[in-house]
């Protein structure tokens, strides 16, 4: 698998995000400057990596969306290419309008740096095809604006169009409130594009994916993109 | 000629930072604070001579990118 990791200034976990890829795929992924205006070819997957794009200034991936290598990823997205956000990756695609909805302050106000558990809501997809439909995994998680929101019909379209990827839960596998540590809406701690290529999340699975960093329960993803793109 | 952009979090935008400011208002002894919300003011200098092209300018750049309109809105004066 081909994979190339997008970098702004600011991004910061862009070596994770390299370690947790060549784990699952062999492979050193390409890391590429967000002033570059074309993909590498026989691009598989684009990863936008956790950080603070341009200090987080406007809003979180505001500015990152209008950089020029992202008019490159929206093509890309636009014709299957498989697109993964993570963190500040989220905000952008959020901000791109590459997926809906937008990442508010976190309702505590307290940026969050701790591991969350996630419920794997919709299994079988590019990103989740290695885990179980309800499988119950643990991720760190650490920003200050991960607090989902979308409207009642952006909401009841992820709802309805089986697109949300995943949902804070306990380590027992309920969706609670007390689970919720930023205050997403519905526990929505991922969601998926309608053609299931496109996913963010705010926890960082590419951050448990080596027995030396605590667990292994983030690799799944990476495998699960890996066998994707061997089959596409 | 100068544009003034204020950008609000939309009504029924959960705003913890307004939430926030009352309450340390309420702690300074302030009486009386209802709702209070924070958003942000951008001003711009725009080389446009004519107020309604520089306002609709500005409107499509608040558009484009100084506002998220799925979670703020905005409006926009000409100064």
């Amino acid at each position: 698998m081909k994979a190339v990791i997008v970098v702004f200034p600011g991004t910061n976990r862009e070596r994770d995000m390299a370690i947790a890829l060549e784990r699952a795929t062999g492979r050193k992924p390409v890391m590429l400057f967000h002033r570059e205006t074309a993909l590498p070819s026989g691009t598989d997957l684009v990863v936008l990596p956790g950080g603070f794009s341009y200090g987080d200034y406007l809003r979180c991936g505001a500015m990152a969306a209008q950089s020029p290598i992202m008019r490159e990823v929206a093509r890309f997205a636009a014709r299957g290419g498989h697109v993964l956000g993570v963190c500040n990756g989220f905000q952008i695609l959020c901000e791109a309008g590459l997926l809906p909805g937008a990442l508010l302050r976190n309702a505590t106000l307290r940026f969050l740096s701790m591991d969350c558990h996630m419920r794997v809501e919709r299994a079988g997809t590019p990103f989740t095809a290695q885990w179980q439909q309800g499988a119950v995994f643990r991720a760190p998680m650490a920003h200050g604006d991960g607090n989902f929101f979308c409207d009642d019909e952006t909401h009841r379209h992820l709802v309805d169009q089986n697109l949300v990827a995943f949902r804070y839960c306990t380590p027992a596998g309920e969706v609670t409130d007390a689970a919720n540590r930023n205050g997403a809406r519905d526990n929505i701690a991922g969601i998926l594009s309608p053609n299931l290529r496109v996913c963010g999340l705010m926890p960082h699975p590419e951050d448990l994916v080596d027995p030396l960093m605590g667990g292994t329960d983030g690799l799944p993803m990476f495998t699960s993109l890996a066998e994707a793109a061997v089959a596409a | 000629m100068k544009v003034k952009v204020t950008v609000m979090p939309k009504t029924g935008v959960l705003d913890p930072q307004g939430k926030a400011i009352g309450h340390a208002l309420e702690g300074l002894g302030f009486a009386g604070i209802g709702e209070v919300r924070a958003g942000k003011v951008i001003e711009l200098e725009l080389t446009e001579t004519d107020p309604a092209k520089a306002k609709a300018a500005a409107e499509e750049m608040a558009r484009r990118l100084l506002a998220n309109t799925v979670i703020e809105s905005f409006r926009v004066e000409v100064a």
